[in-house]
């Protein structure tokens, strides 16, 4: 396992070095000025267009520019946007909204998802199993800005009972959990159906009956012999999902307004602020791999049949 | 002997246990799978018992009722889709289909165990194997982690597994075959039951290691005293361990002796037909024997015998009447139209 671990670890360095020299690439060579409409209804003075031309290195040949860029980053140095703010310090104040959304998101996918596919896959065919079957695709094919929007519309302007925008930074908990059930809701989906499939699959399992045999009480058949094993597709997917989830909602942090990760590149975008994108999507990456290597232990400690080395 | 009593309903005679009954008695029992293609009549009159100390062996082919039998009496048959109709299993005089789910549950494990045929799939992937022995004690006997790992690791000596200390905290993956049947043999022991339901044990392994799987179970049964029923289609393994045989053939028990005798001059030509399939050293070269044709679909059972079909000696009344059992001697009873002809004939 440790050899595995060392061996994934090392493969996230030519992976990082691809994915920001691409991304550098990328937004740098985005058409248009990166200084039109910078300084009001003028255009920006020659002064100025030099100065900022300087301080980012914008005449230096690309690899050249990354170069400078990467050593700078190494040392935890994220640059500043063209407006002199840090994009450290921009990150520091939007990624833990993000995070926060993405737990919301999280335990409710998992909270909902679970219970639902639980008790449909023990019970079998019925109502309850078709009304999940149904709502389930129903939650599978709306695209997640028509759930947001409807959800922000109907609970927020009609009814009343949140609030439409979440603006404060740090977000408060109460008033992410309809924009997490927005973000959480596809995968919620998913959940649901992959356990209800795992739970019906591994119930009819040998060593389900065996469990039967030994005289054990149904409680724990079900509680420690069938849920463990039918446990296994569904925590790796809810683990791949956090690293999803991690990489921020354009469109879910658009919609009510949030301060995170994804409006923060969208703003990035926008604005040609080619630092602010670089450092963080780069992050994202990492986070992503990272979190992909966890589930990949989590799956060998849950199922032991899977050996790294 | 009645063809048809989907009507009859389980016996619910509320006794406790008696000293005096049998260890386990099958009787009359009638089990069907309502599926979507039909009711398929899977057991129609099964009867057998068991005494301490005594061998059972149940043969017969795929689809005959074996194996449901068994599940029956250990309580895990699928219902839906099985449905019990009618009959009762009595262990110690007590019947177990009219106890309630509690009492059922402690009989299971410690008073009839069973052992199944692919050890891989019927150990628990993800735990270990001294996880699963110990859970038992732990749950119904209370035991604490440490006695109960201790009594694990006594029990897998018991079934002579090499290292028994080390291999208690491994997993089923890194057992071999053998090794693992002979974890389920301990597992199934683990709260000293007096009856064993092996059901095909020896089918998914080798054949040096059957024979050491079998030597092993018979040994722990006379040293326990303990019933054992053993379910097989293996009529070499029955030769050598069974004390009484019954052969069943589409849900029913068509003869039923003690071994010997049965070996001798089987009372019934489904009998007879297998006997006759098993490959001989002095016919080598020749064609092996085979039964004709196919066993019936329960769905759609032929009427009258339902081996006419395919049975060598069939006569008019085979079509029409469903044979009744024939006792041929004390312990031995037949259910062939002809069973006296054939146990005097030739």
């Amino acid at each position: 396992m440790g050899r595995y671990v060392l061996r994934r670890l090392l493969q996230l360095i030519p992976v990082f070095i691809g994915t920001t020299f691409l991304i550098y690439w990328l937004v740098w060579s985005l058409p248009g000025d990166e200084f039109s409409g910078k300084c009001g209804d003028r255009p920006c003075p020659d002064s100025y267009i030099n100065l900022m031309k300087e301080k980012f290195n914008l005449d230096d040949p690309l690899i050249v520019q990354y170069g400078k860029y990467m050593l700078n980053l190494l040392q935890g140095d994220f640059g500043e946007t063209f407006r002199g703010i840090e994009v450290g310090d921009l990150i520091a104040e939007a990624y833990p909204n993000t995070i926060r959304l993405a737990l919301v998101a999280l335990a409710i996918e998992a909270l909902i998802g679970l219970t639902a596919g639980i008790l449909t896959g023990l019970r079998g065919r019925g109502f309850l199993d078709n009304l999940t079957l149904v709502s389930t695709l129903f939650l599978i094919s709306l695209p997640v800005f028509v759930t947001g929007f409807v959800l922000q519309i109907v609970l927020g302007f009609e009814l009343g009972w949140i609030k439409t925008t979440v603006s404060a930074s740090p977000a408060p908990w109460e008033q992410l959990i309809v924009p997490g059930f927005v973000l959480g809701s596809l995968s919620m989906a998913y959940v649901t159906r992959l356990t209800r499939t795992s739970i019906a699959e591994n119930k009819r399992a040998d060593y389900v009956r065996t469990a039967v045999a030994k005289g054990l009480p149904q409680r724990r058949v079900v509680g420690v012999h069938l849920l463990r094993n039918s446990a296994i597709p569904v925590v790796t997917f809810l683990g791949t999902d956090l690293g999803n989830l991690m990489g921020g909602a354009i469109v879910t942090e658009g919609i009510f307004n949030i301060k995170g990760i994804g409006n923060l590149v969208y703003r990035g975008i926008l604005g040609k602020e080619g630092l602010v994108v670089t450092g963080v999507v780069t992050l994202l990456v990492m986070v992503y791999l990272l979190s992909n290597l966890l589930v990949d232990m989590l799956y060998a400690v849950l199922d032991p049949r899977i050996r790294y080395d | 002997m009645p063809t048809n009593t989907a009507q009859s309903t389980v016996d619910s005679e509320g006794a406790g246990p008696d000293p005096a009954a049998p260890l386990l008695e099958v009787d009359d029992l009638y089990v069907e799978f309502r599926t979507r293609d039909g009711v398929a009549k899977v057991l129609n009159g099964v009867s057998y018992r068991v005494e301490a100390g005594e061998t059972l062996a149940v043969l017969g082919e795929s689809g005959s009722g074996k194996s449901v039998t068994a599940q029956t009496v250990m309580g895990i048959l699928d219902m839906p889709p099985g449905h019990i109709t009618g009959g009762a299993i009595r262990f110690h005089g007590e019947n177990l289909l009219a106890a309630t789910d509690r009492r059922r549950r402690e009989v299971r494990g410690s008073g009839i165990a069973m052992i199944f045929q692919d050890a891989l799939s019927a150990l628990n992937p993800v735990f270990t194997v001294g996880f699963q022995i110990e859970e038992q004690l732990r749950i119904r006997r209370g035991m604490s982690r440490k006695d109960a790992r201790k009594r694990a690791v006594e029990l897998l000596d018991l079934v002579k597994i090499p290292n028994a200390k080390g291999r208690v905290r491994q997993y089923p993956h890194e057992f071999s075959g053998g090794m693992r049947q002979r974890a389920m043999i301990a597992m199934s022991l683990a709260l000293d039951p007096e009856m064993l339901i092996a059901d095909e044990p020896t089918t998914a392994l080798d054949v040096t290691v059957q024979a050491q799987i079998m030597d092993l179970l018979k040994e722990i049964q006379v040293e326990r005293n303990m019933g054992l029923i053993l379910i097989t289609h293996d009529l070499g393994v029955v030769a050598e361990v069974a004390d009484r045989i019954a052969v069943m053939y589409a849900g029913r028990i068509v003869e039923q002796s003690d071994a010997r005798s049965l070996y001798r001059k089987p009372g019934h030509p489904y009998t007879l037909a297998l006997l006759d399939s098993l490959p001989r050293l002095d016919l080598k070269g020749a064609e092996l024997n085979t039964i004709k044709g196919l066993p019936p679909s329960l769905l759609n059972v032929p009427p009258g015998c339902p081996f006419h079909p395919r049975c060598p000696r069939v006569e008019d009344v085979c079509k029409t009447d469903v044979p009744p059992q024939h006792r041929l001697m004390p312990g031995r009873l037949s259910a062939c139209h002809f069973a006296e002809e054939l146990i005097a004939g030739d």
